[in-house]
């Protein structure tokens, strides 16, 4: 079976819990979105951007140095070398584009790193569009270079200080000005989460990541990798790279939350690994909550991953089996971040940089010349002040 | 015949549109709220809807979503929500709704949830982020017990939606009257009553407006046309404004008599 079914739910997960007044937009998004993600035109142009724009296809990497330490083939696929230097431009790109052509003036957004809010800002600009970008008060202050960067691109930030002032409220305050300008607004969301069908267009817009390092894997190595594995936060990058493999079933896939100082000691990411069902920002999913329902504050050292719900399709995977979701530490993650500056030359996102750990800890069971594929979804320049705080160094 | 069903024949019989106040239970704690409720009902209050607070309420303005904060300040759960109307109903006979966020819901149990509302006297649910299409678990498990699920229409709804909403409501229908979060406004929606007309041409069912409703002018003008009129922010405000002073209760108590007397038509 293809998920989402006809009304937006991955098994039990997903659908559209949204106060009345936006359920005629998110129907209007589903069919125009239907009438244009098979339209030629549309397809062209989006290759277009990805290509000229984003600078697209980017690099399947052979790590060659962490491969010999670890005694297995890794790939890195390379979405830190795209503009901005994430996977989150390949979805702002297509959705801008889908907000064009349904005459949408004004463009939202959430955003917790800044990383989207970027990406967001940055398409808002190359096609002159008004952009306001919605960020909690305290990632406002932890992240103020993407601020910055948001404000050079035009873009407005509106700093909210409701609730935990992070991502989740971030969300809810972009809902709240979609319920109320939802006549002329777009609002671009960043993951796979939020209502249908937003985490269906998330996934088909990210998934050029998979279908490239599908045929990329295929000509380097001839066979397709034994792992794919990516972090998990809201799960857009791990969608991307997870949906063309789902098929194959050889492909094991691992997405990897953030533990925080470890599940059981303080707050942590981790929805899937510790969480239960429920129903936030419009879908039904794993959650961190209490036994009340009362949504948790989450904790990463990678401010992309500090969201306490995930998409509804990777808590599908996971309770269908196709996917396994394991956690990582902060300090686990942070250190797989210096092996890679140190080996690779390359400094991840403290995002990613939880999937790299993962396979630096998962190495030791594979089969020697294991072919794994990571996502490096993001460059770790915005993270430097985090890590030399740990270090207790000054940048 | 239901709670609501009855309140709306009698008000019929007295030229009278129902006052329906919404305060969010436990703020700023479950006492101040048990007397609220005794003011709100004696001051003429001819429904209550009883928010449940949630720590992401995303159709709530500012006020709502400082009263939900400060309500979860303590701590939170559904049997002392369910445990206020219980005492509520040694008293009052007046319609009480539970009026919320889904996933504390959910959480507590549909079924159980469904089951302990109606022992403790409460007479239907609505709940913000559960569109029709979503609802169908929580409606079966209303309609076993016999209470109304009362469910939104917006100034964006299609006729279809108008159609959909209409078919699955009892009680009332709830019509937001402008797209936007809950909060006190300084004037009304335009085409209200186009919309109402609109509304009535698919349900037989009693329409409330509600959303940004705080004055008795606003009220005196819904009250042309609608059944019922809601107002939540422009109380709580009061409560905001009055909070820890002797005089609290008769400053909500005289606001909420003054929209009782606009419904009187």
């Amino acid at each position: 079976m293809n998920y989402p079914d006809e009304t937006g739910h991955y098994g039990p997960y997903g659908g559209r819990y949204v106060s009345e007044t936006l359920m005629p937009a998110l129907i209007e998004l589903e069919q125009s979105y239907n009438l244009y993600r098979n339209d030629p035109e549309f397809k062209a142009e989006l290759a277009y951007f990805l290509h000229e724009f984003v600078g697209r296809p980017n690099p399947l990497y052979f790590a060659q140095r962490l491969s010999e330490k670890l005694g297995i083939k890794v790939y890195l696929k390379r979405e830190d070398l795209n503009h901005t230097g994430a996977h989150k431009i390949n979805n702002t790109v297509g959705q801008i584009l889908l907000a064009r052509r349904m005459g949408k003036t004004r463009i939202i957004a959430e955003t917790g790193a800044g990383q989207h809010g970027v990406a967001t800002a940055t398409v808002a600009a190359r096609f002159g569009l008004e952009c306001d970008v919605f960020m909690g008060a305290e990632d406002v202050k932890r992240q103020e270079p993407n601020v910055f960067r948001m404000k050079l691109l035009g873009a407005r930030v509106i700093p909210v200080t409701s609730g935990s002032q992070t991502l989740k409220d971030a969300m809810n305050e972009a809902m709240r000005d979609w319920i109320t300008y939802v006549r002329n607004t777009f609002y671009i969301i960043g993951s796979v989460a939020g209502p249908h069908p937003y985490p269906l267009i998330v996934r088909d817009f990210q998934r050029v990541i998979g279908d490239e390092a599908k045929s990329q894997i295929l000509e380097k190595e001839g066979r397709l990798p034994d792992l794919v594995t990516a972090c998990v936060g809201g799960g857009s990058n791990a969608m991307g790279l997870f949906y063309p493999f789902i098929g194959d079933k050889g492909v094991v896939m691992v997405g990897v939350e953030a533990a925080g100082h470890g599940i059981g000691n303080g707050p942590h990411s981790a929805s899937l690994c510790a969480g239960r069902q429920g129903v936030l920002h419009g879908a039904k999913s794993y959650l961190l909550q209490d036994e009340q329902g009362q949504i948790s504050t989450a904790h990463s050292i990678a401010p992309g991953l500090d969201y306490p719900g995930v998409g509804p399709e990777h808590s599908w995977l996971k309770d269908s089996g196709r996917a396994q979701y394991v956690s990582v530490t902060d300090d686990e993650a942070l250190a797989a971040f210096h092996e890679l500056c140190l080996t690779e030359g390359i400094i991840p996102a403290l995002e990613s940089s939880h999937a790299v750990a993962y396979v630096m800890k998962a190495a030791a069971t594979l089969k020697k010349d294991s072919i794994v594929i990571i996502n490096l979804s993001g460059r770790g320049d915005k993270d430097i002040h985090i890590v030399a705080e740990k270090m207790d160094s000054e940048v | 015949m239901s709670r609501i069903a009855k309140m709306f024949d009698e008000l019929r019989g007295k030229k009278e549109k129902a006052l329906i106040a919404y305060i969010t239970a436990g703020d700023p704690d479950m006492a101040t709220t048990e007397q609220l409720l005794k003011c709100l009902v004696e001051s003429g209050t001819d429904m209550i809807e009883l928010g449940v607070p949630f720590s992401d309420p995303m159709a709530d303005g500012p006020t709502i979503q400082a009263a939900a904060q400060r309500a979860l300040e303590h701590p939170f759960s559904i049997q002392a929500i369910l445990g206020l109307v219980k005492k509520f109903r040694t008293y009052s006979q007046a319609p009480l709704i539970l009026f919320g966020y889904y996933n504390p819901l959910l959480q507590y149990g549909l079924e159980r949830l469904a089951h302990d509302a109606r022992e403790a006297g409460v007479d239907g649910f609505l709940v913000v982020d559960l569109p029709p299409e979503e609802a169908a678990d929580l409606k079966k498990a209303v309609d076993i017990q016999q209470l109304d699920m009362i469910f939104l229409l917006a100034p964006t709804s299609t006729d279809e939606r108008i159609r959909k909403v209409s078919d699955i409501s009892s009680g009332f229908v709830y019509y937001v009257s402008i797209t936007g979060v809950t909060g006190a406004r300084e004037s009304l929606a335009d085409m209200m009553e186009v919309s109402v007309n609109k509304i009535r041409q698919f349900t037989k069912l009693p329409v409330g407006i509600g959303f940004g409703v705080s004055s008795p002018e606003h009220v005196r003008e819904i009250a042309g046309f609608a059944d019922a009129v809601i107002v939540g922010s422009a109380i709580i405000k009061q409560l905001e404004a009055h909070a820890g002073m002797p005089d609290m209760l008769s400053k909500v108590g005289s606001f909420v008599k003054q929209l009782k007397e606009a419904t009187r038509i």
